[in-house]
């Protein structure tokens, strides 16, 4: 049965058996529900995504409350949720009638569990010669630390981001709010299109196994070729960049409030002055090319601090923007909810909790001409249960209410 | 053996610096045909970016540049010459994706828009990354990565942990991740729309926002914020113990969130007194204690190199990461037997060591990479071969300056 998902969109008629929790996993599967495949989460009560109890509203005695959590719902809507507990004898074999409908699996365990559940990439391919099955894992599937730990920030240590992140002349320092999970799931999502179109032309499935440790170090060649060309170790340079000056961010009216400013060559330096009033330290000789404004960066950044400080972060970069110098509100949480380019392009979804009150969830990051953005509401935890069972898998309800009963849906 | 995923696919790219080659550097490596359109003697900007071999500047051998267009073929056109967009537009009819980043103002002035390139080919695939994306009412502010990584956010996120917002800006995060994030949104974006024709028959125009690719690393606190009230920044988010300690070589990072990884941690370290203080006895404890707590557990780390620590933690699954130099990662016996990193051989700048695909696929290996292409390399493969100009016609156009 062919995947009964939005019917106008790019992926449409693609299903997704998606075995993903935590960020990365679930964070790729999402892009592919947002390109209109079917995606069905495979969960249970027994094990549920650690996403679906990061809230306040969460208590462990009452299962209902896996349902609100935001920190799921913005990495699953647009998905399905089939609660099969794989701990049950028999769970697997369903998992696997899942697969055998399905175009592609997605997990993220630690290597090794699903080859323990009875559903590796042997197992699955028997079933279904077509599937395409993504594994994410920290370090691969191979090698002497295939199993070792790894979380956003020991990922990005590993990798040598961290070596080169941190305010100047500071110890090295951590790039926040898990980025290596979200570059990975975005590596994910690219490996499993590049796939199917593999698949299209060959009709040939595959194992795609992907590191996110290599996923941080493609995104940061230049580290690895100035060690390897030249003998350079790379080191945090805060703000600053190695060809333009100015380049930081600048300390506004407010708190917490700053303006990102970037100058690229001696022609916006010029607009800067004419942006900032001409005040006569931007007219200064010893600023006019960049080789000596980087060489004079301190003093710069102290005259250019004197004209933001006053000012909003707003105002200052509308004026920046009316000559066409690189710049932008340096956002928080308050700001970027607030951005009205955001806003107008329709990054937010805007939705009710069940529990009251509204809340945002993001739309994936594209527009497509072609097609609307879909959205359906992230999914109760097995709220999909009787629909895969039944109308997918051909179960008839009797069955249905007993696997119910086996806890084998839980 | 298997022809690579993306064989048959043709992508044409007019892109500068990372963010648009990126996302053709994956089709490419991946096995799509991408032919890299340069302006005639200057090319690219990461031509002049570095980093290069004794710091001599060489255009034909910059890093930057020669990873970011592995396995293209290279043609130089200067669009705004005369005859220069129609020859353009040849050589869009036949592809199925075009990639650009540059401004909108700019796209749009050499007739390169989405609706100047939909005549020539209404089937084409156009994937646009720009610093706002193509609406909005600020479609035409200028910004780069620097730009991006801090109207998405990020660098308000950035580093993980501060004592005080004043004294401590947003923070970029080292390179260019914000480019690098969008050119994969762009490839993921513009495979699904090529994806999508087959069935629709059209066309479609792809418009990522570089500010969007960032701010999408959000979606969490975004929700948890508009929920549920609590505001997260690099100052307000809880102290999570993940801030590179000091030790005998460099420094490590640690996460140690769950107890039975404070326990196995105690053991591992020879459970000395100061890890019995009720203080530390659970995550908030150690969170609100952090100072004590790091002051202790520096004594011990310093006594080891980070590798030595890396080993012994993991080996009893406590997650500790040794806050690698580039030296490092290359020499990692894991990174060399996963095959991370892949050599080519350029004609000028000799042979290279590059971080390969992140992703092993079973079915369609990822080779050695051809090499990036010198400017205009494949000026006359690529016109007498897809364009069937005569080789009069080539030298004709040579000498017009117009490739």
């Amino acid at each position: 049965m062919k995947a009964k998902s939005n019917n106008n969109l790019p992926l449409s008629g693609i299903r997704v058996a998606d075995l993903t929790w935590w960020q990365a996993g679930p964070q790729a599967t999402v892009l592919l529900a947002g390109l209109g495949a079917e995606v069905i989460r495979v969960e249970s009560r027994q094990r549920p995504d650690i996403m679906r109890r990061v809230s306040t509203h969460f208590r462990e005695d009452d299962p209902a409350t896996l349902n609100y959590s935001p920190h799921f719902y913005s990495l699953n809507y647009n998905k399905k949720s089939l609660s099969l507990n794989l701990t049950r004898p028999g769970s697997a074999g369903i998992a696997r009638e899942l697969v055998k409908i399905s175009d592609i699996v997605v997990e993220n365990f630690a290597g090794g569990v699903m080859e323990r559940l009875g559903l590796g990439y042997a197992a699955l391919k028997e079933v279904n010669p077509g599937i395409i099955m993504l594994s994410v894992t920290g370090m691969g599937q191979t090698g002497p630390e295939k199993h070792y730990l790894s979380y956003a920030q020991t990922m990005h240590a590993f990798t040598g981001l961290t070596s080169i992140t941190g305010y100047a002349g500071g110890p090295p320092r951590s790039v926040g709010a898990f980025w290596g999970d979200h570059v990975s799931a975005y590596s994910a999502s690219f490996a499993v299109l590049a796939a199917l179109h593999h698949r299209r032309r060959t009709g040939e499935g595959q194992y795609i196994d992907l590191s996110m440790s290599e996923a941080v170090i493609s995104t940061i060649p230049e580290v690895f070729l100035a060690y390897e060309m030249k003998g350079e170790v790379s080191k945090p340079r805060g703000n600053r960049d190695e060809l333009m000056a100015p380049h930081g961010c600048y300390r506004c009216k407010g708190e917490d409030c700053w303006a990102a400013i970037a100058v690229r060559n001696d022609m916006e330096w010029q607009a800067f002055g004419r942006a900032a009033g001409s005040p006569a330290w931007a007219g200064k000789r010893k600023f006019a090319r960049a080789a000596d404004r980087l060489r004079y960066q301190d003093e710069l950044d102290t005259f250019i601090e004197s004209w933001t400080r006053d000012r909003t972060a707003r105002e200052v970069v509308e004026a920046l923007q009316s000559e066409g110098i690189p710049s932008g509100t340096s956002s928080d949480l308050d700001g970027l909810i607030a951005d009205p380019q955001l806003r107008q392009r329709g990054f937010f979804i805007r939705r009710r909790h069940p529990k009251g009150g509204y809340g945002l969830q993001l739309r994936a990051p594209w527009k497509l001409s072609d097609y609307p953005h879909p959205y359906q509401p992230p999914p109760d935890l097995g709220q999909h249960s009787r629909y895969v069972i039944c109308e997918l898998l051909g179960r008839t309800e009797e069955e249905f209410r007993k696997l119910i009963d086996a806890k084998v849906i839980y | 053996m298997s022809p690579s995923a993306l064989s048959g696919i043709k992508v044409i790219e007019y892109a500068d610096f990372i963010s648009g080659p990126f996302c053709g550097k994956l089709l490419a490596d991946m096995g799509a045909t991408v032919i890299k359109v340069e302006t005639p003697g200057s090319g690219d900007s990461s031509r002049r970016s570095g980093p290069f071999a004794g710091n001599k500047p060489d255009p034909e051998a910059s890093g930057l540049f020669l990873y970011l267009n592995t396995n293209k073929s290279g043609i130089t056109l200067d669009l705004e010459a005369p005859g220069g967009l129609s020859l353009f537009k040849d050589l869009v009819k036949p592809c199925d994706i075009f990639i650009t980043n540059h401004h909108p103002g700019a796209a749009r002035k050499l007739g390169i828009h989405y609706a100047g390139l939909k005549k020539a080919n209404p089937f084409l695939v156009y994937a646009s990354v720009t610093p706002f994306g193509l609406t909005g009412p600020q479609k035409n502010y200028h910004g780069n990565n620097f730009i991006a990584f801090n109207t998405g956010g990020m660098a308000s996120f950035t580093p993980d942990w501060v004592e005080d917002h004043g004294s401590c800006p947003p923070l970029q995060a080292g390179g260019y991740q914000a480019d690098y994030a969008a050119g994969i949104v762009a490839a993921t974006a513009a495979l699904g729309a090529l994806y999508g024709r087959y069935a629709s028959g059209k066309g479609c125009m792809v418009d990522v926002s570089e500010q969007e690719a960032v701010a999408f690393a959000l979606a969490r606190s975004v929700s948890f914020y508009t929920y549920e009230g609590i505001r997260q920044d690099r100052q307000k988010i809880e102290r999570s113990m993940e801030s590179p300690v000091p030790c005998k070589d460099g420094y490590v990072e640690l996460h140690i969130v769950e107890d039975n990884h404070w326990q196995a941690f105690r053991e591992v370290i020879g459970n000395p007194e100061w890890t019995e203080d009720p203080l530390f006895k659970n995550y908030a404890g150690r969170c609100h204690n952090w100072n004590l707590m790091e002051e202790n557990l520096t004594r011990w780390t310093m006594q080891h190199t980070r590798q030595e620590i890396y080993h012994l933690m993991q080996s009893r699954r406590v997650a500790f990461g040794p806050v690698n130099k580039a030296e490092d990662v290359l020499r990692s016996e894991h990174i060399k037997q996963r095959g991370c990193f892949k050599e080519t051989n350029h004609p000028r700048a000799g042979k290279l060591t590059l971080p390969g695909v992140p992703f092993k696929m079973s079915a369609a290996p990822n080779n050695t990479p051809a090499p990036a292409p010198l400017l205009g390399q494949h000026n006359r493969q690529v016109y007498g071969g897809m364009l069937g100009l005569s080789r009069e016609e080539i030298a004709g156009l040579g000498k017009k300056g117009i490739i």
